[in-house]
Parts: structure tokens; C-alpha cells; sequence
């Protein structure tokens, strides 16, 4: 673990020597915090239940410093919904150009990816990035910024409305092998605007790597902004994303988590509703099996009156795999009025299978309607046996019960496309059709 | 159809079905009655294959075959069929969906070619109009927020699309009032061919005067103490469960 801290300190270090001119604050206060933080240890309350010294230990070499590779386009035909979607692909971590489409869009939505964001909208860059999302939140925040140099600018401008998500796909293939890439996305939504992004995660290949992502929203007044994740990382990848808003008055946040790839994973999604009548709607699916560990932690902070929050994640783990869900929502003082409801259901497929889940409410002021809860269960016998006495199969019947479990949160969703490629993911999860 | 023989069965190692002799012929029915307690439930979740039920004796023949050698799912695919007391709610999956899984799961068991979502809803269209039920009910997940009355319709219309042998109808009655259990009883009734079978187990000689059985077996202790005609049913009905547990005494 040492050796593998001071080579990712190493790497620091040369980052910050050559960063490109609005990103050299944020690489220096991510170098800085890094050296303070480190890799957090199990010792910390937020990394009670995970433990991340396979990525300390891993000795992964920074994306940036390698040269682009490049990918047959057809080989990313199954991950882009059709491919009608405005599309900004990274390849083992370096923005793609030629694999990306974002000519569709109309005047006043702006795609940039970093070095084009850091040359032709510098001033827009340097406002927003790292003020979300700081350097020293914990030691993976401060390395994202460390090597802060992939990513894009996403700007919105006012009342504008975006038809289809844009589509950040990420992909590595076996030239990533070995490779940690921090992808750091800045998405600012102006007023009474509505966007949605999709956060993707692939693999062509079962190698080791490291994801380590930030993706830093400003929701201004009025706006909705929703931002889907979807994890299919390698099995023997490790990933890290973390999602932080900031929310104006009136605005809505979305966010959906769907998590079944990687050894080791973790996501983060933080909010502030920093507004009156804002509110926000973080959900997740996670499907874990073999010996996959995967983290959830999400806080939300009701800072203003007549806020509110909804949150429902929901899990399926078999095998050895080990779950995690942390749910915080805090209510300030002066949030009177604010209605949340937060919920994590898991259902365990085996004997081995874990789950730790901490949902958890700390308020502070006095006119509030809050709930929260959790549940652990396995499949129920009463229901598998209803199926079976119909002729269905064991096999299937415990599908269709899977199955239904998880459509639930899935179906939370608005836009038909997702739903029906993250069901068809899920039920290929369960069939076993897929690798992942 | 059936024969059982002397088939004793326990749950958590307490014994419940003490010693259950009774043969079913095709075209026949027969009512199993008995007071609270005394097995009938337990008979008919046995023969449908829970697992919760441990067989500590005798033997179960289907057509033939060892009825108690089969899963629950086998014993389907081979026709036979329990319509429950308490039908389990499933949310999250349809009934469309449900029932084409299920009728297509006993139609590969029967080495034939499964039917696609449209030719199915075809063919549930007209079993939905023998219990009364809208096709909107399809489109719901299973039993999730029906009423009494609709979950025992929705068993009865998958016992009309799965078309069993052998059906075991466990207090199909309980809970329905006089309109839904007539509508329920004229669907099992449509449903009676010269080779197929049905157990009808209640509590009740309520149900029997739509379902009119062959052959009435009343239920103690785990054990039948008395069969007769139809006519036991209504003596069962005037003269109460006391009566025949002192003559059997």
C-alpha cells in the first residue's frame, strides 16, 4: 500500500507540472489534497464497508500520459441506444473524436470536451470546475482533480431544451489494461432549461483498470437536469464515480445509478438544494454476484424551505458479492417544510451474499416530514411456489421474480429507451446471456 | 386419475395428514370438507407439490406415475392444477405475461410449439368472459391490489387457460360473496369435461350447491372419517361437524 501510494503521489506530482492553464488550480489543490488525504481507509466512517487498498496497492498509470488509441465504430454499435444520441466517447480514457457525434446539436447547448473547453471557453471552465466537487472532498476527489485533463463542458443555455441525452461512453479495450483514467464532466444547466446525460461505463475486454470520475452539475433556478450511470465496468476493473450538484431555487436533480460491473466499485451522489421548492429524485439498481464489492453512498443536503428529496435504491446480490448502501440526508436548521423519503430494498441471492445498508436522516429543524427504511429479504417461497404450480420452471419462475424486483425502480424512469435497454441488461443479468 | 394411499404428511415435524385414502376417477368430483384444522388445506398443497410439506407415508399415483417424485412445476406441466385459498400477489410482473410464461412453460413440456404474445391474447380473450373478468386485468401485475372476489376470478381464468386434469380448488369459496362465488362456481363448472377431474375442498356445503359433487369426503384429524353421496353435504350443513365427529366416535 505505501509503495502504491507514493507511485500515485509520483504521478501527481509530474501532473501538476505540465497542466494546461485553467485546469493548473485544480491539478495543484488536487495534488495538495491528495498528499494530505491519501487513499481513505476503512478507519474513515463514509469507507467503513470497503475497502479500497486493491486500487491503492494497483500502481495504475495516469490515461493522460498515453498516447489515443483508436476502435473500430462498429464495435460500439451495442452501447449507444440506437445511435441517434449526441455521443462523446473516451477510449482507455482519452476523449475520441473521431468515434464521437455531437454535431446535432442546436445553438445554445455546448458540448466541449477538456482541451477544447480549456482553449476556447476558458473563463466558463475556470467558474465552475472544482467548485461542485472540490479537490479535498476525499482522496479520490483530489486525485480526479490531480489528473483533472479528460472530460467535458456541458453548457446549457436558458429555457433551452435538450431532445436526447447526451451520451458520455466510456470504453476501455485491451490497451487500457493497467491504466486509471479521472474523467471530470461539468454540466451547468442555466435557468428553466432541461438536459440529461447518460453516464456510461463499457468494456471490450476483461482487463484491470481504474475509473476514477467526477461529474460536476450546476442545476441553476428552474431547471431539471437528470443524469443517468450506468456501471458495466470489466469484472476485474475498479471504479470510483462520484456525482455532485448544486441546485437554485425551483430546480429538479436526477439521478439513477445502475451498477453490475467491476471487482471493486463505488458511487457517490451528493447534492445541496440550495433553493426553496427544489428537489431531487436519486435512484439506483445494483446487481452484484461472484465476488463483486459495490459501495452506494448518496447525501443530500436540505438547505432551504420546501424542499424535497426521493431516493430508492434497490439491490440484487448472489455468490460472495457484498453490497453497500449509505444514505444521508441532512436537514439544516432553517429547511422547514422539507419532505423526504429515502429507501434501500436488497434481496440476497445466496448463503455468501452481503449487504451493509445505513440509511440515515439527521434533522435539525422541526416542521419536516421525513422517512426512511430499509429491507433485506430473499426470494419469497410463498410467491416461487404460486409460480411453479403453474408449470413454471425453477429456474425461470426465480427470473421472473428477479426480475420484477428490479423493474420496479427501473420503471422510475422516464425515458423508454433507457428503460428498456437497462431491462433487457437486467434480464440478461439473470439469464446469464451476459458477461455482465 | 388418482390414487391415494394411505399418505401421511408433517410440517416442521408435526404431523398433519394422519393415514388419507382416495381415489378420483376421471369425470368425477369431489368435495373434501372438515372443520378448521383438519388437514383439507394441507391435502391440497401436497398434492400441488409445496415444499414446505414433508410426505412421512404412503403413496401418491397420477395417471400412473408417482405423483409425490415430481416438483411442483412438473406436476403442472403433467396437468395438474391448485387453485390457492390466498392467491400470492406478485407485483412487478403481469398477468399477460405471467399466464403465457406458464402456458407455454406446460406447452414445451408437452413437446409442443410455444404461442406469441398476440395468438396468446387471443386466446385468453374468451376464457376472460367465463369469469366475468376485463382484459384490462392483464395488463396488471399478478393478484398486486385485486380484490377477493378478482384474485379467485384470476385463479379460475388460469385454470381455464392452463386446461388441467386434475384441479384441486382450496376454499375457493372463502371470502367471496353469493354474486362472485357463482360467477367462479359457472367457471369451474364450464370447464368439467368426461376426462378430466376436480377436488373440491371447503369448508362450506355453500359452494356445493353450484358445484355439485360426486362424491363427498369430510375431513378429521387428518384423516377422512366419511364419504358419501351429495347428500352428506347437506346433512353436514344441517346437523353441523359435530354430528358426524360423534357418530365416526
Amino acid at each position: 500500500m505505501t509503495t502504491g501510494l507514493r507511485f500515485a503521489e509520483q504521478a501527481v506530482e509530474a501532473a501538476v507540472a505540465d497542466a494546461p492553464g485553467s485546469l493548473k488550480a485544480l491539478r495543484a489543490a488536487g495534488s495538495t489534497a491528495f498528499q494530505t488525504l491519501g487513499f481513505p481507509t476503512t478507519r474513515n466512517e463514509d469507507w467503513h464497508y470497503t475497502s479500497v487498498s486493491a486500487i491503492a496497492s494497483a500502481q495504475y498509470a495516469p490515461a493522460i500520459a498515453k498516447p489515443e488509441s483508436t476502435l473500430d465504430p462498429a464495435a460500439l454499435e451495442p452501447y449507444t441506444f440506437g445511435g441517434t444520441w449526441p455521443l462523446m466517447v473516451f477510449l482507455n480514457g482519452r476523449f475520441a473524436p473521431a468515434l464521437s457525434t455531437i454535431d446535432t446539436l442546436p445553438a445554445g447547448i455546448r458540448v466541449f470536451d477538456m482541451a477544447t473547453a480549456v482553449a476556447q471557453a476558458p473563463e466558463l471552465l475556470g467558474k465552475y470546475v472544482g467548485t461542485a466537487a472540490p479537490a479535498d472532498r476525499d482522496g479520490f476527489t483530489a486525485l480526479n482533480a490531480a489528473f483533472a485533463g479528460e472530460g467535458t463542458l456541458i453548457h446549457v443555455a436558458k429555457e433551452m431544451v435538450i431532445e436526447h441525452p447526451i451520451h458520455l461512453l466510456h470504453v476501455t479495450d485491451a490497451n487500457g489494461a493497467g491504466l486509471m483514467s479521472h474523467p471530470r464532466h461539468v454540466m451547468v444547466v442555466e435557468r428553466h432549461a432541461k438536459a440529461s446525460v447518460v453516464e456510461s461505463y463499457v468494456s471490450l475486454a476483461d482487463v484491470p483498470y481504474f475509473t476514477n470520475a467526477v461529474l460536476e452539475a450546476f442545476v441553476e433556478d428552474g431547471a431539471t437536469l437528470q443524469v443517468i450511470r450506468i456501471q458495466r465496468e470489466a469484472r476485474s476493473a475498479h471504479h470510483i464515480g462520484t456525482v455532485e450538484a448544486r441546485q437554485g431555487r425551483d430546480s429538479h436533480f436526477l439521478t439513477f445509478t445502475f451498477q453490475t460491473g467491476g471487482a471493486l466499485s463505488r458511487s457517490n451522489v451528493y447534492t445541496v438544494l440550495d433553493g426553496e421548492g427544489c428537489g431531487c429524485t436519486i435512484n439506483g439498481l445494483y446487481m452484484l454476484d461472484g465476488e463483486q464489492h459495490a459501495d452506494h453512498q448518496t447525501r443530500v443536503e436540505h438547505v432551504k424551505e420546501n424542499c424535497f428529496s426521493r431516493e430508492a435504491y434497490k439491490g440484487l446480490i448472489d455468490d460472495s458479492a457484498h453490497g453497500v448502501f449509505n444514505g444521508k440526508v441532512y436537514v439544516h436548521p432553517e429547511a422547514q417544510k422539507t419532505d423526504g423519503k429515502q429507501t434501500n430494498h436488497t434481496l440476497l441471492l445466496s448463503d455468501k451474499a452481503q449487504i451493509d445498508t445505513k440509511p440515515q436522516l439527521e434533522i435539525f429543524a422541526d416542521d419536516v416530514k421525513c422517512t426512511h427504511g430499509a429491507t433485506v429479504g430473499r426470494i419469497d417461497e410463498t410467491s416461487l411456489f404460486y409460480l411453479k404450480s403453474r408449470g413454471v420452471g425453477k429456474v425461470l419462475a426465480k427470473q421472473l421474480l428477479m426480475y420484477a424486483f428490479a423493474a420496479d425502480v427501473l420503471e422510475t424512469l422516464d425515458n423508454p429507451v433507457i428503460v428498456e435497454a437497462l431491462e433487457k441488461l437486467t434480464v440478461e443479468r439473470f439469464t446469464g446471456s451476459s458477461a455482465h | 386419475m388418482l390414487q391415494i394411499k394411505d399418505l401421511h404428511a408433517a410440517i416442521d415435524g408435526k404431523p398433519i395428514l394422519k393415514g388419507i385414502s382416495l381415489t378420483v376417477n376421471a369425470g368425477e368430483v369431489h368435495a373434501v370438507m372438515g372443520p378448521n384444522g383438519s388437514g383439507k388445506s394441507t391435502l391440497a398443497q401436497v398434492l400441488a407439490g409445496h415444499p414446505a410439506y414433508e410426505i412421512t407415508g404412503g403413496e401418491v399415483i397420477y395417471n400412473g406415475e408417482n405423483l409425490l417424485e415430481m416438483d411442483a412445476e412438473v406436476r403442472a406441466q403433467h396437468g395438474v392444477f391448485l387453485a390457492f385459498q390466498y392467491p400470492v400477489e406478485i407485483p412487478g410482473v403481469t398477468n399477460a405475461y405471467f399466464l403465457r410464461a406458464a402456458y407455454n412453460e406446460i406447452r414445451k413440456a408437452k413437446g409442443l410449439e410455444e404461442v406469441d404474445p398476440m395468438e396468446f391474447l387471443d386466446l385468453v380473450e374468451e376464457k376472460l368472459k367465463l369469469v366475468d373478468m376485463d382484459a384490462s386485468m392483464m395488463h396488471r401485475s399478478v393478484n398486486a391490489g385485486f380484490s377477493g372476489g378478482e384474485k379467485k376470478r384470476n385463479e379460475i381464468l388460469q385454470m381455464a387457460v392452463l386446461q388441467p386434469m386434475l384441479s384441486i380448488l382450496d376454499e375457493t369459496d372463502s371470502g367471496l360473496d353469493i354474486d362472485a362465488l357463482r360467477i367462479v362456481a359457472e367457471g369451474v363448472n364450464a370447464l368439467k369435461r368426461p376426462d378430466n377431474a376436480a377436488i373440491v375442498v371447503t369448508h362450506y356445503q355453500r359452494l356445493l350447491n353450484y358445484i355439485v359433487p360426486d362424491y363427498v369426503h369430510v375431513l378429521a384429524g387428518g384423516r377422512i372419517i366419511k364419504s358419501g353421496d351429495k347428500s352428506l353435504a347437506l346433512e353436514l350443513e344441517n346437523r353441523g361437524y359435530d354430528w358426524v365427529l360423534e357418530t365416526v366416535a
